[in-house]
């Protein structure tokens, strides 16, 4: 499934031109595909019931090139998880992941080869960072890993201190511990870039940040993408966020893709009803548009036991005895909008639909 | 704005300091752990020069000036049962000592360490089979453990130097353990996976230089247990053996001296005591000095 | 929770083996042919031979391991070398010994202990805390043997107020609770009291420091609760830790007390090992140190279990 819009084209010519692109403009840059990661308790010595935690159960969607793709959802959702899956530092249980038109792991694309395409950026700017090495070893480290000779590296990581705006002069000898948490976050930026990646992926890399601070280094990393033709996930919380920097965006719930879909679609006409709350939960900054009520009911979500059916019918504004019953899979609402709700689903059998 | 951009490009206070640097700095600082090194110092150094500050031979007694009082012509601290000057014998039996205490924590330290990185860093299985192992050894209380050993091996400070290097491997091995794993599960260390190293790099390069200080500080507080131990087992006439000065040693042969030289015969724990005490307050330090949050 | 305790006691079982393991190995590690320390130095080939049979020394070491503890789960542990008595019967009289003093050095180090614990727990960083740090320094850095020789010296050897050696008048008699016996345990008890001292101390004070440093105990402090209110608090979240940590060091001075005993002639298991070691008598120290390290392991066990028990987090797991 192809989502360029019109106003990517022109990036993407730019894109053929990239000496990296194997797959060409129709191919997405991530392809993911029934992606499944439990964490059990698997026997020990007389096991209590075992508690089985569906991190990500069965999650499908694309990343064309070029593009953004935000990521939302509340904690336990399964979006860091499922970051961690794409890196392979976690190892999934089943599903199927490709990159540009090749499996990861497979004999066309090693693990080793994805790993040069495809980095990450962690939440934690402190202890993302080794406090025994200075700022431009860190960033070093990954050329080095991959052959370069320590004065090319380090002249590599000079040059990327100074394209995120720290000066290497000052910055290239400084311990993580001397500098602040903006500082750190440019200086975990400036390393994932340092291997000339096609793929990043922001897990709630701002989201530990000062706000005046955080709109600074979403502002670099726009100004990084166009620079070097960067393909991003962003990974967050928060909705204003996401907004901001995604071409796309799609909503997790429980381990499941609630709904995905164009940023404008999704954010102004959200179909599903956790998406729909989520954006009424937003303070408005217009005093007289206050929220009166709770947009979600209900207890947060436990991935222990999710509920049968659709995962978020226990808190549904809507919800109908369908919906406990069988799950609904992602509907194509529209310009590549998809839900996965039995509303969004004209032939599903919801009685509110029948309504209209 | 201004303000914001200039406060992101700021540059730091100070030069850039490394961590060790900054821990010798603060150890510096702190009277306690000084004096306790200084101690250290002048003990180490008494023994290693011992010929030339030794007033008299070691094992050159007298049967007529047997246990003299401290402050006698010609024995400043003293004589033994066997008429040899204390304070020689004080100063040669640092040199046992310290080696029979000392070189079962180096020992120990080498082979926990690695044990306990490797047993870390790997997790799951070989981690869990490793630690029961381990566990098995812990059911024994240390002194307990060396004694065994020292008792089924037999006198001799090579063989007590075997059975304490045993009794502490787990020790350590645990704590290499525990703060590998801690330090296994960081962001930085799975970031340098991403980042396509291998395991032994990943472990040179990130996780040695953060996990082998607390290993270190662990292991210099088991010096003073292990100086009491070892100075024990010679008590017992399980380490060092006699005419050989060592302060356990010594200890227990001038027990019968308690009646008429009580002071003399005390001499040998003294030292023992300032020994292990000074390395425990500097190993307290120590750990202060690297606990700091920066 | 029963689940739990079951689930404890299970794990104790292959530690345990372990530990008969390593105390079968000692007597092979011993340099030499076990069999020459059982046996008399002129005798014959034909005997020696016959021995190695009695003994099972011809077994492979597995076998020998087998025969050996199908043996102790019975109650035999051999018979010591030296006096030729049941080595059960050797090692029950000593433990009871044993076990009296260092009860009492147990209880004396933890009274002691926690109380200049609490002291410096609470006035963190004063001249009280300074003091009550420096004497548990002084109790872990001290060689107890050491000690036990300088208190004998004052006490004994230039006062006289108090016995050198022994449990009783009447040498090396055992212990009993009674006035004429009460004298003779005083010194070695306090002697051995100084180590689990000074852990303690040093345990309590950081427990209670940490207690009392954390948030929920200024939140009690605002509401207006007394400070003997804050006080209870303070003793029912660190009696567990504190209690476990006893339980561990009487666990300690059971392995441990060879030094002590020697120093005091007491008629102990420590004592026992001593004559063990240098008599070459392997039977009674494999034995010997085989009980010592079942009860470790016990007390480890239940000190555990007392834990579980008490801490609501660890039960929900």
């Amino acid at each position: 499934m192809s989502m360029i819009r019109e106003s990517d084209r022109s990036r993407i010519a730019t894109l053929a031109a990239d000496p990296q692109d194997r797959g060409g403009p129709g191919t997405s840059l991530l392809s993911v595909r029934g992606l499944i990661k439990h964490f059990g308790r698997t026997a020990g010595l007389f096991s209590q019931r075992r508690s089985v935690v569906r991190a990500v159960d069965g999650i499908d969607f694309e990343v064309a090139k070029g593009e953004t793709l935000g990521i939302v959802g509340e904690s336990g959702c399964g979006k860091s998880t499922t970051a961690r899956l794409i890196m392979q530092i976690i190892v999934p249980d089943a599903g199927d992941i490709l990159f540009d038109g090749e499996e990861v792991g497979s004999h066309a694309l090693s693990l080793g080869e994805f790993r040069q395409q495809a980095q990450m950026v962690f939440q934690d700017s402190y202890s993302s960072l080794n406090p025994r090495l200075t700022v431009e070893d860190t960033i070093a480290f990954g050329p080095r890993v991959h052959g370069l000779s320590r004065r090319t590296a380090i002249a590599r990581a000079h040059d990327l201190l100074h394209r995120v705006g720290l000066e290497p002069s000052r910055f290239a000898g400084c311990y993580p511990h001397e500098i602040s948490g903006g500082q750190r976050q440019r200086v975990n930026i400036a390393r994932s870039l340092a291997l000339e990646p096609r793929l990043l992926i922001l897990d709630e890399a701002v989201s530990a940040l000062d706000k005046s601070v955080e709109a600074q280094v979403l502002n670099l990393l726009l100004d990084l993408k166009e620079e070097f033709g960067l393909t991003f996930i962003f990974i967050s919380h928060d909705l204003n966020v996401v907004r901001f920097m995604s071409d796309r965006v799609m909503v997790m719930y429980l381990g499941k893709v609630a709904e995905v879909g164009p940023a404008e679609s999704i954010l102004a006409l959200p179909r599903h009803p956790y998406t729909q709350a989520l954006l009424a939960s937003m303070p408005s900054m217009d005093p007289d548009n206050r929220t009166q009520e709770a947009p979600v009911s209900g207890d947060p979500p436990n991935p222990i036991n999710p509920p049968s059916g659709c995962r978020f019918h226990p808190r549904c504004k809507v919800v109908a005895t369908l919906c406990a019953h069988s799950e609904p899979a992602p509907h194509d609402v529209g310009a590549g909008h998809l839900a996965a709700c039995h509303l969004a689903n004209p032939e599903s059998g919801h009685p509110r639909l029948a309504a209209a | 704005m201004a303000a914001i951009a200039d406060a992101l490009t700021r540059v730091p206070v100070k030069a850039s300091r490394g961590y060790w640097t900054g821990v010798v700095a603060r150890l510096a600082r702190d009277p306690t752990a000084m004096v306790a090194l200084t101690i250290i110092l002048v003990i180490v150094a008494a023994a290693i020069l011992a010929p030339l500050i030794a007033p008299a031979d070691p094992y050159k007694g007298s049967m007529i000036r047997r246990l003299r009082p401290i402050g006698f012509p010609g024995y400043p601290l003293g004589s033994d049962e066997l008429g040899r000057d204390m304070l020689t014998r004080l100063i040669y039996g640092g040199r046992l000592s310290l080696f029979i205490g000392v070189a079962p924590v180096i020992c120990a330290f080498v082979i926990g360490s690695s044990v306990g990185i490797f047993a870390g860093y790997l997790g799951g299985r070989i981690n869990t089979l490793l630690m029961r192992i381990i566990d098995v050894f812990f059911a024994f209380p240390s002194v307990l453990l060396a004694i065994a050993l020292s008792g089924a091996l037999g006198a001799g400070i090579f063989n007590s130097i075997v059975s304490l290097t045993i009794v502490f491997v787990p020790q350590i091995a645990r704590v290499a353990e525990s703060v590998t794993t801690q330090i296994r599960s960081r962001d930085y260390v799975e970031a340098a996976r991403i980042s396509g190293a291998g395991p032994v790099t990943i472990v040179r390069v990130h996780v040695l230089g953060n996990v082998l200080g607390p290993i270190f500080v662990y292991a210099t507080g088991l010096i003073s247990v292990s100086m009491i131990l070892a100075s024990g087992l010679s008590f017992l006439g399980l380490g060092v053996k006699p005419p050989d000065p060592e302060w356990g040693l010594m200890l227990n042969t001038l027990r019968t001296a308690i009646y008429t030289q009580p002071l003399v015969a005390a001499l040998p724990g003294v030292m023992i005591f300032l020994t292990s005490i000074s390395f425990n307050l500097f190993s307290d330090g120590l750990r202060s000095a690297m606990e700091v949050k920066q | 929770m029963p689940l739990y305790i079951l689930r404890r006691v299970l794990y104790v079982l292959p530690v345990a083996i372990g530990v008969s393991i390593i105390c079968f190995l000692l007597v092979h590690l011993a340099p030499g042919d076990p069999l020459t320390a059982v046996m008399p130095i002129d005798a014959t080939a034909e005997q020696q031979a016959e021995m190695r049979r009695a003994y099972g020394f011809d077994q492979p070491l597995p076998i020998q391991y087998g025969i050996w503890l199908w043996k102790v789960l019975h109650g035999d542990l051999g018979n010591s070398i030296a006096t030729g008595r049941p080595v059960l019967a050797e090692v029950r009289r000593a433990v009871g010994n044993t076990l009296i003093l260092a009860s009492v050095a147990t209880v004396i180090g933890f009274t002691f202990g926690t109380f200049f614990g609490f002291v410096a727990g609470y006035f963190r960083n004063s001249p009280l805390d300074k003091a009550a740090s420096a004497l548990s320094v002084f109790g872990v850095s001290v060689p107890h043997y050491w000690l036990g020789i300088v208190l004998v010296i004052i006490f004994s050897a230039q006062l006289g107020w108090l016995p050198p050696t022994g449990a009783g008048p009447d040498g090396s008699g055992n212990w009993r609770p009674d006035l004429e016996h009460l004298r003779y345990i005083i010194l070695p008890a306090i002697t051995m009291s100084v180590i689990p001292m000074g852990i303690i101390a040093r345990t309590v004070r950081a427990l209670v420091a940490e207690i009392l440093a954390q948030e929920f105990v200024q939140a009690l402090r605002a509401k207006g609760l007394s400070e003997w209110g804050v006080f209870k608090h303070v003793v029912t979240n660190a009696a567990p830790t504190a209690l476990a940590v006893m339980g561990l060091q009487l666990g300690y001075l059971l392995g441990g007390s060879i030094l002590i005993e020697t120093v005091f002639a007491w008629p102990g298991t420590g004592f026992l090992l001593n004559a063990a070691i240098f008599q070459r008598d392997l039977p009674l120290l494999q034995g010997t140190i085989l009980v010592l390290a079942m009860f470790f392991v016990m007390l480890n066990l239940v000190v555990d279990v007392f834990q579980t028990a008490l801490d609501p987090r660890i039960q929900r797991s």
